[in-house]
């Protein structure tokens, strides 16, 4: 009789932790809906999505740099963190010497710990100078910003594929080396795509902290809202817009910081779709499983 | 000892300290400030030497900026609000504005540059973008890099008001969210030049003379530097109980010294 007790009060708890949750992220999108829609409609919707000037003081609200501004900073983050943190990953998994990998594993989780205002500062300080020196201009760009979040996404990346490469059976590594495949050949073509769902959530997570990084982002993008015509220019990411100006927003202006945020959400909404997509048509399924 | 009593005991220990962090009985009273990041350390130091002679207050200080100390005291939320601008008249709706003292807006370049003045028109063409290298106006052969804050800020305001007039400021300057950060970003560029508050000033940027006067406390208090705006304390209404004994220690001679030792001009000695 106890147990029983013990059995529906555990359950029922968990269903309402669950529950929670669900109920909180809905008043999370409801809440900015509400506060964001007003300046959408007396703005106008497309104008709002596709217009390219922001300019509070006089009446402008497009966020189209904006966008283009958060999407260019995450997609060369991504396209400098993937390829590195994969050999890292594939590196650690497979190759490593169990001592080697017992100091770089530690190291690379300190690289998730340090806060992301001194990764910012570090950038400001550091990195700022260097590409103003080399490469001209102000030296904030989106370059700069991508640098800084490859860093900050990099532990993410490569513990979470870390894990999937490591949680491939033994049996598959040891079939393909029995019929005679390299080590090199096992990895390639049986261990990295067995482990490609796992490799494509690392990878989803890592974009979530780039595209949602804003402190760091603020203190080296230069956050100028205009296209940028090179990785060079400075540019203004979606988040860095709402932090930078919500402290002295009223009315319309408030509102529109809230639609930015709405933009920034269907943003993250369709990445998320399209990973989803990825990760399930990527899935081997084996017997009434899959990996 | 069984691990379940030592988290019994841990808990029992969160919970109390928790009280006495949230409930250090009733006998308070507390006095809620939000607003200017500018005005933001002034005020902390006021209210830490306030709370010295008055034990039974509490003085909660945030800041936020200009623009959220106006909305929250207009709202109630806060019983003050601090501003680094003067409001304009669609911002007051029954706000009354305290001057606590005047602070100067420096244009800095950086150490390397040579230009050590400029004369009012000369800053908003370099602002607006009109000079773009620093040769143009007899300077080093170095493109012109202009760093603002960020919309909204009151320091912004006050520069756009004060220099640029109806003239826009160059849609490719550089956007940094704090006076410190702008100071960063000018002391390590050659070719940068910004605003910063007065009180941030020290020596590793150059501080320009703006038509030939150089900006110093003496020259904000008696009106002959150009680039000034006013630290006030927004209340709604009229000051009653807590808020009103606060203001009066503010205004009080005690109260200004306070304020002149944070290199603020403080409200009695400008000129009239």
């Amino acid at each position: 009789m106890k147990d029983n007790i013990e059995e529906f009060l555990i359950e029922k708890g968990l269903l309402i932790t669950a529950l929670s949750s669900i109920i909180i992220i809905l008043l999370i999108i409801i809440f900015i809906f509400s506060e964001g829609l007003p300046s959408m409609e007396s703005y106008g919707f497309l104008k709002f999505i596709f217009g390219t000037t922001w300019d509070p003081s006089s009446g402008d609200y497009g966020v189209l740099p904006m966008i283009v501004g958060s999407l260019g900073i995450t997609g060369l983050a991504l396209l400098f963190a993937v390829p590195l943190s994969l050999l890292c990953a594939i590196f650690m998994a497979e190759i490593a010497p169990k001592t080697m990998r017992k100091i770089l594993k530690p190291v690379i989780e300190t690289l998730a710990g340090i806060p992301s205002v001194v990764y910012g500062f570090f950038g400001l300080i550091v990195l700022v100078p260097i590409m103003r020196v080399q490469f001209g201009g102000t030296g904030f760009s989106m370059l700069t910003a991508s640098i800084i979040l490859t860093v900050m996404i990099l532990p993410t990346i490569i513990s979470v594929s870390e894990d999937a490469l490591r949680s491939i059976p033994q049996e598959y590594k040891e079939a393909s080396l029995a019929v005679g495949a390299t080590h090199w050949q096992t990895i390639k073509n049986v261990i990295f795509p067995a482990a490609i769902p796992g490799i494509i959530t690392a990878i989803i997570l890592g974009m979530g902290r780039a595209i949602g990084e804003t402190l760091a982002v603020i203190m080296v993008a230069g956050n100028v809202a205009q296209f940028p015509n090179s990785i060079f220019d400075p540019v203004r990411a979606l988040t860095s817009n709402i932090a930078i100006e919500m402290g002295y927003a009223t009315g319309i202006h408030y509102s529109a910081l809230f639609g930015t945020a709405i933009v920034l959400f269907i943003i993250i909404m369709i990445l998320l779709v399209i990973a989803n997509y990825f990760h399930y048509k990527k899935k081997i399924t084996i017997g009434g499983g899959y990996l | 000892m069984d691990s379940k009593y030592v988290l019994l005991i841990i808990a029992v220990i969160i919970i109390i300290s928790a009280y006495l962090v949230f409930n250090p009985g009733n006998q308070y009273e507390r006095l809620q400030i939000a607003g200017s990041t500018s005005v933001q350390p002034v005020i902390e130091k006021l209210a830490e030497k306030y709370q010295e002679t008055h034990p039974n207050v509490r003085i909660n200080v945030q800041g936020g900026g200009s623009g959220l100390g106006i909305r929250t005291v207009e709202q109630g939320i806060v019983n003050m609000g601090m501003s680094s601008k003067a409001l304009n008249p669609d911002e007051k709706d029954g706000l009354n504005e305290y001057v606590i003292g005047r602070d100067g807006i420096i244009i800095a370049v950086n150490n390397e540059n040579s230009i050590s003045n400029l004369t009012s028109e000369q800053i908003r063409n370099l602002f607006s973008g009109e000079v773009t290298n620093w040769n143009q106006i007899g300077g080093s052969d170095e493109e012109v890099h202009v760093v603002v804050r960020e919309s909204g800020s009151g320091t912004l305001q006050s520069f756009q008001d004060i220099i640029m007039g109806s003239t826009k400021i160059r849609k490719d300057a550089i956007v940094q969210s704090s006076t410190e950060s702008v100071k960063q970003a000018v002391k390590q560029d050659p070719g940068a030049i910004g605003f910063i508050s007065l009180v941030n000033m020290d020596n590793s940027v150059k501080a320009i003379t703006v038509n030939g006067i150089t900006p110093s406390e003496q020259s904000v208090a008696n009106g002959s530097y150009l680039l000034q705006r006013p630290f006030e304390l927004l209340i709604k209404g009229e000051p009653t109980g807590i808020s009103k004994d606060f203001l009066d220690y503010v205004m009080s001679p005690e109260g200004q010294a306070i304020i002149q030792n944070q290199k603020v001009v403080p409200a009695n000695q400008l000129k009239q």
